[in-house]
């Protein structure tokens, strides 16, 4: 589903440490796969690739076989729609509530209101912030605030959920909560890229292990642990 | 962009002026002050103007004749005088009426009303005042006036004195003021307008940075480009709106008391002329505050669309 061949990335030409260096890496359809490794060992440079937020210095990253980097502006809208994201600090939209904040993904692919309307709630039941609805970011407890951003990342019903660092912020018990809902998604057959360094999470999923350090893949393992 | 999107993003762009509560106030009022300069604009050019043309209006040549002038001739001469294309009225001052202006003016000097009372006649003449379509003209006028084929040699010998050389040098100067003072109010006026229009953009660029991590969350949910920028946009349109009603409203008490207490000075009631000029001035509040806020956020948001 997605390949990442022989990929480097700098971020500057005189960089001596590439913050990605000769990645190859192949991730399955349905899979669960946790990337691992220090800060800094590469793991957002990872997922912005996927979404195309950066261009890798060299190589290339397909989806379904497609280069992702030559994707014109309207294909790339394209994929972006089968991509659900979750970020370390949310990022949801501040003057949107909860509610607004679901819909406009719905919006942006041009559902009806109908639609939307009947979808939002059902999600935001799921990831129970149905009493949150009519919520602002600002009003949400951390633990809220990265359900609401998961509950947008899978309101399309995308083919992958790229989380970075999802438990980032949050106190154990909210991480474990994250990490039981990305699993019941992936159990449903999403395919789940999810980026950490909580030990504690990776070793409870018993899931595919990729570890980074400095840039390059050193451990690839089918059920791994947290190994650094 | 269908029905569907154009009904979302107007709903979208609306509901973000109306919750970022400060920042769009902020935005207004910085609005409100380009509007304020570009209206001003109007009110400076108008009284300008209308002082240019209140001084145009003073300026005329007189034709004095000497008292034992024939009134036939006279009459004969203002029907000559009338012709000339370039003339826009003639009035006739008969001697009698001369006089009893004259001694009115100096009714407080009773020396000269008795040197009136001592003499047995009038010994002012009558006189014709000549207005011409445009200052320039006077000299053609006053050419018109002394060409043979217009004025016969008896004609002129009636003619005592033409008043027109003695104002002219005063009028010229002024003339100049105005013409400069209007070419140089204008020029202002586009600097402050453009200067204003300058902080706007900037004002609205600082409120759409503030947005810049929404606009490239947006772009990772898969939203298009026009999508994005349509609220964005609305948001400029109701700064510009709020800023064109808040900024003609402004102006009622403004003219009110320019027009109460300026008009002497400026020779113009500008209240009087905001209330003629309402529905434009209105009208052109409301375009120029809607492009400023529209085209602002739209080369704003462009920004950050292609990063």
């Amino acid at each position: 589903m997605i390949y990442f061949n022989n990929v480097t990335k700098k971020y500057a030409e005189f960089d001596t440490e590439p913050s990605l260096e000769d990645v190859t890496l192949s991730i399955a359809p349905g899979e669960f796969v946790t990337v691992v490794g220090h800060s800094g060992a590469g793991k957002t440079t990872l997922t912005k690739l996927i979404l195309a937020e950066e261009k890798p210095t060299s190589g290339t990253v397909s989806f379904q076989s497609v280069d992702i980097h030559k994707l014109s502006e309207k294909d790339l809208m394209k994929l972006r729609q089968r991509i659900g994201v979750v970020f370390q600090d949310f990022r949801l939209i501040p003057n949107k509530n909860a509610y607004e904040n679901i819909a406009f993904a719905m919006e942006a692919i041009g559902r009806d209101d109908d639609e939307i309307d009947s979808d939002v709630n059902h999600v935001l039941a799921l990831v129970g912030l149905e009493n949150r609805a009519l919520h602002f970011p600002h009003q949400l407890s951390g633990g809220e605030k990265q359900r609401l951003a998961i509950a947008r990342a899978i309101i399309n019903q995308p083919d992958i959920i790229i989380a970075d660092e999802p438990t980032g912020n949050l106190d154990p018990k909210n991480a474990h909560e994250i990490v039981n809902i990305l699993k019941k998604i992936n159990a449903l057959g999403t395919t789940v890229v999810l980026t950490t360094h909580n030990k504690g999470v990776v070793d409870s999923l018993g899931k595919r292990v990729v570890t980074l350090e400095n840039g390059r893949i050193i451990r690839d393992d089918k059920e791994g642990k947290y190994v650094i | 962009m269908s029905w569907k999107n154009t009904k979302r993003t107007i709903r979208a762009g609306s509901r973000s002026f109306f919750r970022s509560g400060f920042t769009s106030v902020s935005a207004v009022l910085v609005m409100v002050i380009t509007l304020f300069v570009i209206t001003g604009l109007f009110f400076v050019q108008a009284s300008l103007t209308t002082a240019l043309s209140n001084m145009k209006d003073k300026v005329d040549v007189t034709v004095y004749f000497v008292p034992r002038a024939n009134v036939d001739t006279i009459e004969s001469i203002e029907v000559a005088i009338k012709k000339a294309p370039e003339v826009k009225s003639v009035e006739y001052v008969s001697a009698e009426e001369a006089l009893s202006i004259y001694k009115e003016k100096h009714s407080n000097d009773n020396l000269i009303l008795q040197v009136f009372d001592i003499l047995d006649e009038n010994p002012l003449g009558a006189s014709l005042n000549i207005k011409a379509k445009d200052p320039a003209q006077y000299e053609s006028i006053l050419n018109y006036l002394k060409s043979d084929s217009v004025l016969s040699a008896g004609m002129l010998s009636v003619i005592d004195s033409v008043d027109y050389s003695r104002n002219k040098l005063v009028i010229d100067r002024l003339n100049n003021i105005i013409d400069g003072a209007q070419r140089m109010g204008f020029m202002l006026a586009v600097i402050l307008v453009f200067i204003s229009i300058i902080i706007t953009f900037n004002t609205m660029r600082l409120i759409i940075y503030m947005s810049r991590e929404d606009i490239s969350v947006m772009k990772l949910v898969g939203a298009g480009n026009k999508y994005i920028r349509g609220p964005f946009i609305i948001s400029g349109i109701l700064v510009g709106l709020f800023a064109s009603v808040i900024s003609i409203l402004l102006f009622w008490p403004a003219s009110y008391w320019l027009g109460h207490s300026m008009t002497d000075f400026l020779g113009i009631d500008l209240y009087a002329y905001y209330k003629s000029q309402f529905v434009q001035l209105f009208f052109i509040q409301i375009i120029a505050g809607v492009a400023i806020g529209a085209v602002s956020s739209f080369l704003a948001v462009h920004k950050y669309l292609n990063k």
